[in-house]
């Protein structure tokens, strides 16, 4: 996959249909990829990659990107298609501007999850079918793909690419995940052991901002909580509900614009599962207005965008007689 | 050298633990481990590291520093200061070891920062020798040596024994408090264990890192090296570089109006916010690329400059673990040393 996507960045460049390219850079060791944009075929020659460790959704970059000069190469997974579809949605990218290669994606791997199993002194990962085999300083380790799979590959949604001007290999279909697995287990505790669920993962949080900044849905070109003249500034914690309270918060901000990209919990230094609030708001949006997949298309009304008389509230507006 | 046998480590620790509070790295339930406070019954982590860093026993994240009462044009100020109590940090590596010497030079130096200075007094670092180092350890960069851990004591295991040493005064009197748990030991197996250590250090991936590009005076020819565009470009500008870095040392000021009166508190800051230094006039670093610069020309630069050419980073590897985009120090001094 990677040769024929090399190959098809430079003839894109060559044919002058893009100036640049953004895709993913390899690092120092097996797994450390840098999101990065390349300008010339020396450039991708000498560190384009694309392997079992791009998980790194790159269309948030677009935002920025799209409104340079030129168009650039968009590699993108299905999952990322419909991040970049719904900032189109949201007119948040000039999307003339950008030329979409779908890729196939078969699953990424997390590098934490490899480590967590004590494995460490990591020299190298390779898939041999259904087995990863790790090189490592203290001798080679297998494990299962499926141990080291990410947890947003592992309740994939789609395979399908929603967006796209080129295609490399198959399209895929949606598929029918186990997303809302979690979701439902903790709809059925009590109250008061979802309280201490919550409560005991996100007091880990450092407020590293790392899920709002790496968020497609988190757009805003200044955060009320970054802005010193929101009055809500928030570069502390008053107390220990705050941090709590920062991500339920951005989860009600981008309910219904969130696709499920799951890199909120992707990048969380302290592994905090924060992609459940936000699938809490899309199984709710199911079941209350009907199915809808945040970035599924451009033009579709959002639900909680839109008043119908058959809304599952509608009598509020009703009774004020706004009709 | 004394020792314990790593069974009853538990005595030990409860024995500590009666008398200060004790700390160590305990494990989580997702596998990562994190300094916790010693009930009786925790298992000392067999992880390399915690996510966070030590620091924050002395340099925590927010803390109060003063208080301010209004009444009419009457303002009183109020010294919430309080005598830290003596407490023990149990299993700090050498890396975090070194960086107290780092946060040393920034808060003890003239003016002494009080609020530190009465934790770092009132704590004693107790070290743990490294025995499996990550593909992501260079503190060997900056001189440190995992087998010989700095600390007030430090600790050796050799897979059935922990072995352990004072430093200084303080790790001395750590011993004393504890000597009816410890015996004489023989070290025959703990130096075969270091020196396999030893041996992995030379072969690990960053072994030859060298900071010879570096230091106090290089400071223009790498502030406007062209280089800093492609480096940052793919920064969120989030802070996780910064918070789990046992050196960043940067922190904010500001007043909470609790409705009764003021509470003035610092916490840390990042190089990578968007706030970042902001004055009254506007923003001195404005864009990411500044910002991001910032945080590599303090640690390898500025901080050399201002410290007799010591650097501000200890080759943890952090910071190489967690940048949700694996932008970090290494590939910064390996872009920046090619001429």
């Amino acid at each position: 996959m990677q040769e024929a996507m090399i190959s098809k960045a430079k003839q894109l460049l060559a044919d002058g249909t893009v100036n640049r390219v953004i895709g993913w850079k390899k690092g120092e060791f097996a797994y450390d990829i840098t999101p990065a944009i390349f300008e010339s075929a020396e450039e991708i020659d000498a560190d384009f990659v694309y392997d079992d460790f791009t998980a790194a959704n790159v269309s948030k970059y677009l935002v920025k990107e799209s409104k340079k000069e030129g168009k650039i190469l968009a590699f993108l997974k299905p999952c990322d298609t419909y991040s970049l579809n719904q900032l189109t949605k949201e007119h948040r990218v000039n999307r003339e501007n950008i030329y979409v290669v779908g890729i196939p994606s078969d699953g990424k791997l997390d590098i934490e999850k490899i480590k967590s199993k004590g494995v460490t002194g990591i020299t190298g990962v390779e898939r041999d079918g259904d087995t990863l085999k790790i090189t490592t300083l203290y001798g080679e380790e297998t494990m299962p793909v499926a141990d080291a799979m990410s947890n947003k590959c592992l309740s994939c949604k789609s395979k399908k690419h929603v967006t796209y001007d080129e295609l490399i290999g198959e399209d895929g279909d949606v598929i029918d995940s186990d997303r809302f697995d979690m979701v439902e287990k903790l709809e059925n505790m009590t109250s008061q052991e979802r309280y201490d669920f919550w409560r005991g993962e996100l007091s880990k949080c450092i407020r590293c901002n790392a899920c709002r900044n790496v968020c497609p849905a988190c757009t805003c070109e200044t955060c009320v909580f970054d802005n010193p003249n929101s009055g809500v500034q928030n570069k502390a914690a008053a107390d220990s509900f705050e941090e709590n309270m920062f991500h339920i918060i951005r989860a009600f901000h981008v309910a219904g614009r969130c696709t499920d990209c799951g890199e909120c919990s992707r990048v969380c230094p302290q592994n905090i599962p924060l992609h459940l609030l936000n699938r809490k708001f899309i199984k709710d949006i199911n079941s209350l207005y009907g199915e809808y997949q945040a970035g599924a298309d451009t033009t579709s009304k959002a639900p909680l965008n839109e008043y119908t008389t058959d809304d599952c509230e509608a009598s509020i507006v009703h009774e004020r007689g706004v009709e | 050298m004394l020792k314990i046998s790593l069974e009853n480590l538990g005595k030990l620790f409860d024995a500590v633990s009666e008398k200060q509070t004790l700390y160590i790295p305990t494990d989580r339930e997702d596998g990562a481990s994190e300094y916790k406070k010693y009930e009786s019954g925790m298992k000392l982590s067999k992880n390399l590291n915690t996510i966070r860093s030590a620091k924050d026993f002395f340099f925590p994240q927010t803390e109060n520093l003063a208080d301010f009462k209004m009444e009419g044009k009457k303002i009183e100020v109020i010294d919430i200061r309080e005598e830290s109590e003596d407490f023990v940090i149990f299993g700090v590596r050498a890396c975090d070891a070194r960086s107290f010497t780092i946060l040393d030079k920034v808060f003890l130096s003239e003016p002494v920062d009080s609020y530190y200075k009465n934790r770092r007094d009132h704590g004693t670092v107790v070290t743990m020798a490294c025995t499996k180092p990550a593909e992501t350890c260079f503190c060997g960069t900056f001189g440190i040596d995992p087998t010989a851990p700095e600390g007030d004591a430090a600790c050796w295991s050799d897979g059935e024994n922990l072995f352990i040493q004072a430093n200084n005064e303080k790790g001395q009197a750590f011993i004393d408090s504890v000597a009816s748990l410890l015996e004489d030991g023989d070290t025959a197996k703990l130096d075969e264990v270091k020196a396999k250590t030893k041996e992995i250090l030379g072969k690990l991936p960053l072994a030859n890192l060298s900071t010879d590009a570096f230091g106090g005076d290089t400071l223009m020819e790498h502030f406007n090296s062209e280089k800093w565009a492609e480096l940052s470009e793919s920064c969120l500008g989030c802070g996780t570089c910064t918070f789990v870095c046992p050196t960043c040392q940067c922190y904010d000021i500001r007043d909470f109006d609790t409705g009764h009166g003021i509470k003035r508190f610092r916490c840390w800051d990042s190089c990578m916010y968007s706030e970042f230094t902001k004055m009254a006039h506007g923003n001195i670093r404005n864009s990411q690329l500044e910002r991001f610069r910032q945080r590599f020309m303090h640690k390898l630069v500025y901080f050399p400059s201002n410290n007799n050419g010591e650097f501000g980073c200890v080759g943890c590897g952090r910071c190489l673990s967690k940048c949700p985009i694996s932008m970090n120090i290494v590939k910064v001094m390996k872009a920046l040393e090619v001429k």
